[in-house]
């Protein structure tokens, strides 16, 4: 009777969860879609509760500990330290299903295989073979430990904690695939022998793997293609927590994983497609670390000062704000919609251009241009904004850099060649705001930067908003 | 040995990977960052797992380990969900004319 109480309250917080990634997809519900879903979270541990037997003690110490650490970072984090964040948590989820198949694994050994599988049948009703559940712990072990360390790379990277630059050497990718293999030989042999006497080092083996695995994997990938990678990591551990499914054989575990990996990748892959690039070039390729030959850009970078600036964008009728990364790191957001506020007030119409990819994760600039009160009509997308960038008076960059190079467009030796990119090159004048005169996260020359018709504003992004901004209220 | 049972939950994790694609396939950009955060946060589900694993009876390694998970689960969870909607408020703000 308990056991049906229990797997309908799952099937509830399933429904839930569907529900809750619905309505998280349209602007109008995406907040009751997210209070909804984390009904069904709720529902799911007190099913879970229900089993009964428990260390209550541990348990309430758990659940309260990570709640108050949970709720400290999510409401000390400032926007612009989303992407870290999201990182962060998406590594302990990671980190907490290896943890998962590993205290498994120690019960599995410590009691016997007999005692386990029955104990588990008892629970679930259901009676699996052991290589079964031997070779679903050893997948979580492999797929939790390489979301955790992944995330950790992607976090310190994110965070400026370590260079944001590709690392690569030699033999890597020979290494990752020797790696690979030694992992799935490894969930193999668990799978014939999990009870054997050498089968403990096996799996504390497959840990190390995988948390090597995570490193290297993250390693050789740049900061620019951090919005791929950190939805990538969303799926495995996604993946991880239906995996562990599979151990405890619990349903809810096995579906609700199973969306957020599936949403995952479809997210990973709209992320590719607005690079225009395929998910293994990402992951192995190096971006930007090997560089072939570019077309050498031709003239000089023109520098402009802010009272120029303002003499042209007071005469511009319409205005199109590109951000870019550079504006996250300079905090430049409320600066920016005050100086887009001025300029309609001035009598312009000021849209905002957003590229897919613009920043470190997945629709970062919205978030930071929302936090800012930017109205979301004035967000656009890359083709509308393209379509009318000929007529536009004024493109303002503002830390934007490989989204808005022509390079993209007409230079096939280029590296970002065939990326879809915002046209900012079309409009009539177009002034890029940059901290110095080097190159940018990925290395790469801009072509934008020696167009004919663009000027350079250098130093502090937010500062130099300011300074425009106040030359309106002269 | 009864795969039937087991090839249930297969059943099951096919479909959600279906629907899973199916959910997320049109969803604005300007959404992406909730989403992702939100996803995350369902991905803490792993706590199910995790609590399970600190039953009374196990051997205390298994319960400390389990505990360990809990907490890092709940880290993600808790977190996950108040972080999404910390940005989702934001958005919501300017629906004002």
């Amino acid at each position: 009777m308990k056991d049906v109480l229990i797997n309908l309250l799952y099937i509830a917080s399933a429904i839930l969860f569907i529900f809750g990634i619905k309505w998280l997809g349209h602007a109008d519900t995406a907040r009751r879609g997210n209070r909804i879903s984390s009904v069904g979270m709720l529902l799911a541990v007190i099913a879970t509760l229900l089993y009964g037997g428990l260390d209550w003690k541990l348990v309430a110490g758990g659940i309260l500990l990570g709640s108050v650490i949970g709720l400290i970072m999510a409401k000390r984090v400032q926007m612009t330290g989303m992407p870290e964040l999201v990182a962060l948590f998406n590594g302990f989820g990671g980190l907490a299903s290896l943890l998962v198949g590993a205290a498994e694994y120690h019960k599995l050994h410590h009691g016997g295989a007999e005692s386990y599988l029955s104990a588990l049948a008892a629970q679930t009703g259901v009676t699996v073979p052991l290589a079964f559940a031997a070779v679903a712990i050893a997948l979580t072990v492999l797929v939790g430990g390489v979301t955790f360390t992944g995330s950790v790379v992607a976090w310190a990277k994110l965070s400026e904690k370590m260079s944001g630059r590709p690392m690569v050497f030699t033999g890597q990718k020979a290494i990752n695939l020797v790696l690979l293999a030694a992992s799935l030989g490894g969930a193999v042999a668990l799978g014939m022998q999990p009870v054997a006497p050498w089968a403990v080092g096996l799996v504390i083996g497959l840990v190390v793997i995988s948390l090597l695995i995570g490193v290297l994997m993250t390693l050789p990938i740049g900061g620019g293609d951090m919005p791929v990678v950190i939805s990538l990591l969303n799926s495995l551990s996604g993946v991880a927590a239906a995996l562990a499914g599979f151990i405890i054989l619990n349903n809810v575990l096995v579906v609700a994983g199973c969306l957020v990996g599936a949403s995952g990748i479809i997210l990973t892959l709209i992320m590719c497609k607005a690079m225009n690039r395929s998910i293994g070039n990402v992951l192995f390729g190096g971006f930007g670390a090997a560089g072939g030959k570019q077309k050498a850009s031709t003239g000089e970078m023109k520098a402009a000062s802010v009272e120029d600036a303002y003499y042209v964008l007071e005469a511009a009728r319409s205005v199109v704000i590109i951000p870019g990364y550079g504006m996250a790191v300079a905090q430049a957001q409320h600066a920016v919609k005050e100086l887009s506020a001025m300029l309609e007030n001035n009598g312009a119409e000021v849209r905002f251009a957003i590229h897919p990819v613009a920043g470190r994760m997945p629709g970062h600039m919205n978030v930071l241009l929302a936090e800012a009160d930017v109205p979301y009509e004035q967000l656009q997308e890359m083709e509308p904004v393209n379509a009318i960038m000929p007529s536009v008076d004024v493109a303002i960059v503002i830390g934007a850099n490989d989204v808005v190079n022509p390079a993209a467009l007409d230079d096939p030796a280029s590296p970002i060649y065939g990326m879809p990119i915002i046209h900012a090159h079309e409009a009539r004048a177009i002034y890029c705001l940059k901290r110095g005169k080097g190159t940018g996260f990925s290395g790469l020359e801009n072509a934008l930067f020696y167009h004919p018709n663009t000027r350079m504003l250098y130093g502090d992004a937010k500062a130099t908003v300011t300074s425009l901004a106040a030359e309106f209220g002269k | 040995m009864e795969l039937a049972p087991l090839l249930l939950l297969l059943f099951a994790f096919t479909l959600a990977v279906f629907l899973g694609f199916e959910l997320i396939a049109k969803v604005p950009s300007q959404l992406h960052t909730p989403l992702m955060s939100g996803s995350n946060a369902i991905s803490g589900i792993t706590v199910v797992g995790a609590l399970l694993a600190i039953a009374a009876n196990e051997p205390p390694l298994a319960r400390w380990i389990g505990f360990a998970a809990v907490v890092l689960a709940t880290i993600n969870v808790v977190g996950g969900y108040a972080v999404t909607d910390r940005m989702l408020a934001m958005f919501k703000k300017k629906e004002k004319p």
